[in-house]
């Protein structure tokens, strides 16, 4: 069985105004087919954490360690993570004028398979996982999050989640700016990759208005870099409730 | 040298009246001169040569003389090497357009290196539609005016495509007049030459006037590409925009981009937007870019422009890396994506990919 292990996590930006740490030692593991939801609020270090794991160059790990199946995590370029099975699903999406959708998904899908999809069966494939998330077909055709709304932007992104078939995938605040249809059809995009392969998810969050459409096994309370309290789903019932305020206040 | 507004540059026909060049001029200053010599002040062949083309529905390919009423319609050079071709030439070659024309492309692979003058006519009869190609090739000193006139709800592209070979000089200034309603898409493709530099112009003359001007360019080590583009808006209610994309690879690869924009004191209700990006792909290059925009009504549209001269978007590659893409891969996607985006403006599939192809090329031989 496939485990994500994070170990005392401290991680570092640098910023005009000098060192700003921001993970202060953060224990998280995730087992393959598990969904952990990451609740807290804005500036917690939920973000750094999804993107430290990626491997993000911005981000500089200052101690603790990630090990998947073993493997050292931190070892490995952007790439090498993608090619090992983590997938992050990202908030801001950034555009590439020139690459198409089509070109993009072909070229991602043989670097992490490490060999041409069949070309009679590929073509197929992405349409039917378009229709599925209900986007247009004229989709194929357009750059790579250029001119895509916030919603096809997300929408995109579970594309990709679908068609490369990670076994642990982050998603960064997946819900900001998406109504309530989309919402759905994202959600229903993330549980039908949960159910074929047996992803792992790590779901960052904000509000708890997504864990009602994707249900954690486990919850994970940020504040200030570090998981203040853990539970079942029955601790974002309470967050809905209550926010975040007893957390600050307790730091305070 | 006093500010002096675009409209008033001096130009002219005759070589004889431009004075010397100095290298100091503001049209001169970024281009090797010295290497242009033999363009700007030496004797010019200015016979017909070969051209290549097929037939196409509603299109015509014919060598005109100087005195065709045609010639002059457009534009006047405005510089001493321009001017100098313009004295030089014997016939222009004339592309016309009439109805809905088939597409065309037009190519010259055989001037050989003696320096040489050319002049080209395309011409669109009122609501003809038409995408032209010239397509350069070979070995080259050329120094030429191309002047495209487009008659009333004309639609045209024109597509001029260098690939040149790796010692040729060219010199071009390329004047397009667009009637009333008319819309012009001009794109310029430079990949091959020592020296490439081509001055596209576009005069918005009548009411309802658009133009779309383009340009892609890729200067590797020692290569010098200018591209000085200028639009005139000069009647109500004309669109403009301007984007040009550049990649740089190498010591000495040079690149140069003017984009000046007037909009005069009719051009009421006027639309534009001018940009210039450049990728800097290694050291030892140098890129210039400079836009200007001059605004004689305040009763417009809109007005812009942008200029950015840089490095890789990392956020671009850490997108691709994340997705199981490898860095030198990643990069290759980043370039190519870059410069495809004018590319893909063309709507020719086979020159498309055939530009796609030279880009790769370009891309290969810069690792």
């Amino acid at each position: 069985m496939s485990t994500l292990e994070i170990r005392d996590l401290k991680v570092s930006i640098e910023t005009d105004q000098g060192t700003k740490h921001i993970l202060k030692g953060v224990d998280l593991t995730i087992n393959e087919g598990e969904i952990h939801a990451v609740m807290g609020p804005n500036g917690s270090g939920k973000s750094t954490l999804a993107y430290t794991i990626a491997g993000h160059p911005r981000y500089k790990v200052e101690g603790g360690s990630i090990t998947f199946d073993g493997q050292n995590v931190l070892e490995m370029s952007v790439d090498e993570r993608a090619r090992a099975g983590l997938f992050l699903a990202m908030q801001y999406p950034v555009e590439i004028p020139g690459v198409t959708v089509t070109n993009f998904l072909r070229t991602a899908k043989t670097a992490i398979d490490g060999e041409e999809p069949s070309i009679r069966h590929w073509g197929a494939t992405v349409k039917d996982a378009m229709g599925k998330l209900r986007m247009d077909p004229s989709f194929a055709a357009r750059n790579v999050n250029e001119g895509f709304s916030g919603g096809e932007k997300k929408r995109h992104e579970i594309l990709q989640l679908e068609l490369l078939k990670p076994k642990f995938a982050i998603l960064d605040e997946t819900d900001s700016g998406l109504d309530v249809d989309a919402l759905k059809i994202v959600s229903e995009g993330v549980n039908r990759a949960h159910q074929e392969t047996g992803l792992g998810v790590l779901l960052i969050t904000h509000y708890t208005r997504i864990l009602r459409y994707i249900k954690p096994d486990f919850v994970h309370v940020f504040v200030d870099g570090k998981v203040a309290e853990e539970g079942g789903p029955e601790l974002a019932e309470r967050l809905e409730d209550e926010g975040y305020d007893r957390y600050l206040v307790a730091q305070a | 040298m006093p500010v002096q507004t675009r409209s008033e540059r001096f130009s002219s026909t005759v070589h004889s009246e431009f004075p010397e060049v100095t290298g100091r001029e503001a049209i001169w200053k970024y281009s090797p001169v010295d290497k242009l010599r033999e363009l700007i002040d030496g004797e010019l062949d200015g016979a017909p040569y070969a051209v290549l083309y097929p037939e196409a529905a509603g299109t015509t390919v014919e060598w005109v003389d100087r005195s065709h009423e045609l010639v002059g319609a457009a534009g006047t050079p405005e510089d001493r090497a321009a001017a100098n071709a313009w004295t030089s030439f014997e016939k222009a070659l004339h592309i016309r357009l009439e109805g809905e024309a088939e597409t065309l492309t037009v190519t010259r692979a055989g001037l050989g290196d003696a320096p040489r003058a050319a002049h080209t006519l395309i011409t669109a009869a009122k609501g003809a539609t038409g995408l032209v190609v010239l397509d350069s090739q070979g070995v080259a000193k050329l120094t030429e005016n191309l002047e495209i006139v487009l008659e009333a709800d004309a639609n045209v592209t024109v597509v001029s495509v260098q690939e040149w070979d790796d010692t040729a000089l060219h010199l071009a200034s390329q004047f397009a007049r667009i009637g009333h309603g008319a819309t012009l898409t001009h794109i310029i493709v430079s990949l091959g030459g020592e020296i490439v530099r081509v001055n596209p112009s576009a005069h918005l003359a009548e009411e309802g006037a658009e133009a779309e001007l383009y340009g892609v360019y890729f200067a590797d080590a020692g290569q010098h590409l200018e591209q000085q583009v200028y639009v005139n808006h000069d009647a109500p209610h004309t669109r403009s925009r301007v984007t040009y994309k550049g990649a740089l690879n190498g010591d000495g690869a040079h690149t140069v981009w003017i984009g000046d924009v007037l909009i005069g004191r009719t051009a009421t209700g006027t639309d534009t937007y001018e940009q210039n990006r450049n990728l800097v792909l290694s050291d030892g290059t140098r890129a210039d870019s400079i836009p200007n925009l001059e605004i004689e009504t305040g009763d417009i549209e809109g007005a812009g422009h942008a200029s950015a001269t840089g490095r890789f978007d990392d956020e671009q590659l850490f997108y691709l890396q994340a997705r199981g893409i490898p860095e030198d891969e990643a990069r290759r996607l980043v370039v190519l994506g870059f410069l495809s985006e004018i590319v893909q403006k063309i709507g020719e599939p086979v020159l498309e990919a055939r530009l796609h192809e030279a880009l790769e090329a370009e891309l290969q031989a810069a690792r």
